[in-house]
């Protein structure tokens, strides 16, 4: 657990950059720092392993005071992850990674091997262990950047924007990989981010700052979406949270319905004769849905066949055990209304309707509305 | 006898070696920039030919100036003491020097500003003078400054071979009995000097020849 | 030794013609004031002088660049040192130190018998000349390391001497380099003119005394064109020497030359000498 006690940073010309900051990240879970430029928020982050010196107040690490401890053992023991990756030009992927375990003075046969499990671990391919930097792309200079601060086994990382300079697919897979990594690692992580879509999507918990330094609120993304602190918060947590809090709560009891499918390759005249409106759901032989297909006239001839070309590719899938903000956003985005839903394989399980999945989340509403009314 | 004194005592023959050094180290300046203005905007415009022409430029600056006022006599058919083969030989140099800095500020202009300029109509040529000599000012104002101490230092081997100018001071203060770093301190004094005119007036035109580069420093 | 005996001398036309004819004679190669002899001292003054400024020049420059103090004071200083003409300083230090000294005997083969007074002059003058480029081109080298790359060194525990060595010196070498070539090409020519002065030696002894008679098909203008161009030659190698050990030395991740891109990286070409130290041919 790391613990802010009363920490304050004032810089020499006055400026306060941290203010009374008051926080506590807990142990094997992800804290985000969120926040305006100018709200301290790296600055809050560079205070923990001593890369900026408190002014004022202590800030714990499982209970040992930081400023007890060399700066050079302690940042030893905290993964350091920067936006920029900050690889070191003059090395190899390889001995990028190894770079703190041999400070430790761990053998560099031992420190490789390590560094090559740990490439693996973030999804770079052992090719490019004896690559440069400058060979690299900005996503797998990031990768590196994370298994380098990974290296040492450290109990805690920091993570400053590391995410911010890829461009928005890879950024998204560069999240989905790290949020998998720390189900498997579980690392007490402080991550600063500027975009609160960030912050909901990683955070275990967000801490979000406002300038000059001071904690607006601190808590749990579902509930930040939902009771925003003060205006501060709610300006900042921004338009459509109605919307993306749907992105926190599981979709249970979903109106699932059984859909008229047709194959691949099979005769249109079978799609007509299963067809309940113009639209049919076409799947392949696997059962996973490939896309929709319209039945205007009967422009064709009597043996056609349904073919890729013909389909309809609009409309997002749903995980069964996904969201209800997939779950809506798949019924939104169907060219025929229903939204189609799958299974963790992939295979079709049937369809949902927008207005469906909105009775749903009345219903669920109405549920937790009841049991937090006695408290206001 | 300090070097006021000694300025005095030889004014006019010290004032004639001024003049001659201004000269010399001057027109270089300028003969280089004219030569090397269309050979970096080759080297600039025709990747292919970049490095070729910054190693033979390179080359040339590696061999020593005493050696080119040597050899210059023999290819010119000059006297060894014609101011002629200094002026050349610093020329060479400078052309050295420039032809990769004009090079250099030529490509570093936005690539987005000249397809800009030649979407609103500007031809090559104008996209040319117009867009990328202006914009390429600073770098190559810089690679002139260089140009100009360095040759105004040069100037000075000359007078290991006899050829009057203000290194003259040095010879004399070598060769005299008494007080020989009267002369020395006096010619160190002067070729800093005009080593410095130089500088002021490079930095000068640069400022003059781009005044956005005031307003945006004002800002 | 005077300009104006030469003055008088000089109506006829000098020619490169026979310069091929002296360079291939073999007793201009061997003997006392033979080539063999002279570039073996000319290598000496240089070795020594980019040697001695090197030791001074990259250590100060690399703790200048890595604190980021002093940086005004040893840069313009030595900026200043660039302005000021290589002959009139030698001349003015010999003037002054030269009479002081009153050692007269050889030092083994480098120095020649009477030529200590001036040798210690000469290698003051070419150690001073040698100091900024080196002195700028380490500075600026690390003062150019990415600032995420040294965070990121600070930030996984490497103290100050750790960040220096282990990182901001190797992404500088390529600078540093090339300051180094630029002090060695300059030192080279200096050494050349120092020569003007007696009982020194080196590939300019023979262009000077080649000066004094300069009409004599020997020891003439084909002298001083032969001895120039094996000082032009002396320089353009050093320059390949240690391009050479510059691309052994820097990483291929700081050079750009990775093995699997064909093009030659802008940085290796020997005209990168000039980037930040351009020196005085």
């Amino acid at each position: 657990m790391i613990r802010f006690e009363n920490v304050t940073k004032r810089y020499p010309d006055g400026t306060v950059a941290v203010d009374s900051l008051d926080l506590e990240a807990p142990s094997r879970k992800i804290t985000v720092l969120v926040g305006p430029s100018g709200c301290g928020k790296t600055t809050s982050l560079r205070m923990i392993n001593r890369m900026i010196e408190p002014t004022s107040g202590r800030i714990m690490i499982d209970d040992r005071d930081t400023a007890a401890v060399p700066t050079t053992e302690l940042r030893r023991g905290i993964g350091y992850v920067i936006q920029s990756a900050g690889l070191f030009p003059h090395r190899t992927v390889v001995d990028n990674v190894a770079t703190v375990p041999l400070l430790l003075g761990t053998d560099r046969r031992q420190a490789r091997a390590r560094a090559m499990e740990l490439m693996e671990m973030v999804g770079l391919p052992s090719a490019f262990a004896k690559r440069y930097p400058a060979q690299l792309s900005g996503g797998q200079q990031q990768r590196v950047g994370v298994a380098r601060a990974l290296a040492a086994d450290p109990p805690v990382m920091l993570m400053d924007e590391p995410f911010s300079a890829v461009d928005p697919v890879v950024r998204n897979q560069l999240q989905q990989e790290f949020l998998r990594l720390q189900g498997e690692l579980g690392k007490t992580i402080v991550f600063v981010t500027h975009d609160i879509d960030e912050a909901i999507k990683l955070g275990d918990q967000v801490a979000v700052l406002r300038v000059g330094g001071r904690l607006a609120q601190l808590a749990a993304p579902a509930e930040l979406l939902a009771r925003p602190a003060d205006s501060f918060v709610a300006g900042f947590v921004g338009r459509d949270r109605g919307y993306r809090a749907l992105g926190f709560s599981e979709a249970t009891h979903l109106p699932v319905q059984d859909e008229p499918i047709a194959e691949l390759g099979a005769p249109l005249s079978r799609a007509r004769d299963v067809a309940r409106d113009e639209w049919v759901l076409v799947v392949d032989d696997a059962l996973q849905p490939q896309g929709w297909l319209r039945l205007d006239g009967d422009g064709s001839g009597p043996d056609a066949v349904i073919t890729e070309q013909a389909l309809n590719l609009g409309g997002t899938l749903a995980d069964i055990h996904g969201t209800f903000r997939e779950a809506l956003d798949a019924a939104l985005s169907s060219p025929s209304g229903r939204g189609v839903v799958i299974d963790g394989d992939g295979r079709l399980v049937g369809t949902v309707t927008a207005s469906g999945v909105v009775a749903v989340i009345e219903a669920e509403r109405a549920k937790t509305a009841h049991a937090t009314e006695p408290a206001s | 006898m300090n070097i006021w004194d000694y300025f005095r005592g030889d004014q006019s023959e010290i004032l004639g070696w001024l003049r001659t050094t201004l000269w010399l180290a001057a027109v270089p300046v300028v003969v280089g920039l004219i030569i090397s203005l269309p050979v970096g905007w080759v080297a600039s415009r025709f990747r292919w030919t970049y490095p070729p022409l910054v190693s033979v430029a390179g080359l040339l600056y590696t061999v020593p100036s005493i050696v080119l006022f040597l050899v210059l006599p023999g290819i010119l058919g000059t006297g060894i003491l014609d101011p002629v083969n200094i002026a050349v030989a610093l020329s060479i140099y400078s052309v050295a020097l420039l032809v990769r800095v004009v090079a250099d500020g030529f490509s570093a202009v936005d690539e987005n500003l000249l397809q800009a300029a030649a979407a609103m109509g500007y031809t090559g040529a104008q996209r040319v003078v117009r867009v990328q000599l202006p914009l390429a000012v600073p770098v190559i104002g810089a690679g002139l400054r260089v140009a100009a101490v360095s040759n105004v230092s040069l100037v000075a081997v000359a007078s290991t071979l006899g050829v009057s100018q203000l290194g003259s001071l040095f010879t004399a203060g070598y060769n005299a009995t008494v007080n020989g770093s009267t002369p020395i301190l006096l010619g160190l004094v002067m070729f800093v000097l005009v080593a410095l005119v130089f500088d002021w007036v490079i930095l000068f035109g640069v400022r003059l020849a781009t005044p956005w580069r005031r307003a945006a420093a004002a800002r | 030794m005077s300009a104006s005996t030469i003055l008088a001398a000089g109506g006829d036309l000098p020619s490169l013609g026979k310069v091929p004819g002296w360079l291939t004679t073999a007793s201009h190669w061997w003997g006392e004031h033979g080539l063999l002899v002279s570039l073996r001292e000319h290598v000496a003054y240089t070795v020594v002088a980019v040697l001695v400024a090197a030791m001074i020049a990259l250590p100060l420059g690399l703790v200048i660049g890595h604190t980021g103090r002093g940086v005004v004071v040893v840069v313009g200083l030595a900026n200043g040192i660039r302005a000021v003409p290589a002959f009139g300083l030698l001349l003015l230090l010999v003037v002054t130190l030269t009479p002081k000294i009153h050692y007269g005997e050889a030092v083994s083969w480098l120095v020649h018998r009477g030529g200590v007074p001036y040798v210690v002059p000469v290698e003051i003058v070419l150690i001073v000349l040698a100091i900024p480029p080196i002195l700028t081109n380490s500075y600026a080298g690390v003062q150019n390391v990415d600032p995420a790359v040294r965070d990121a060194a600070r930030g996984m525990g490497m103290t100050g001497g750790e960040v220096l060595r282990r990182v901001e010196l190797p992404i500088a070498l390529p600078l540093i380099f090339s300051g180094v070539r630029s002090a060695v090409l300059q030192v080279i020519a200096t050494a050349t003119i120092a020569a003007f002065l007696p009982f020194l030696g080196g590939l300019g002894y023979l262009i000077f005394n080649g000066l004094q008679q300069i009409n004599d098909p020997d020891a003439g203008y084909p002298a001083m064109i032969g001895a120039g161009i094996v000082v032009a030659v002396l320089a353009v190698t050093s320059d390949v020497l240690l391009l050479g050990v510059q691309r052994l030395v820097v990483s291929p991740g700081v050079s750009g030359r990775f093995r699997v891109k064909a093009a030659p990286s802008l940085a290796s070409l020997p005209g990168k000498t000039m980037e930040v130290a351009p020196g005085e041919p």
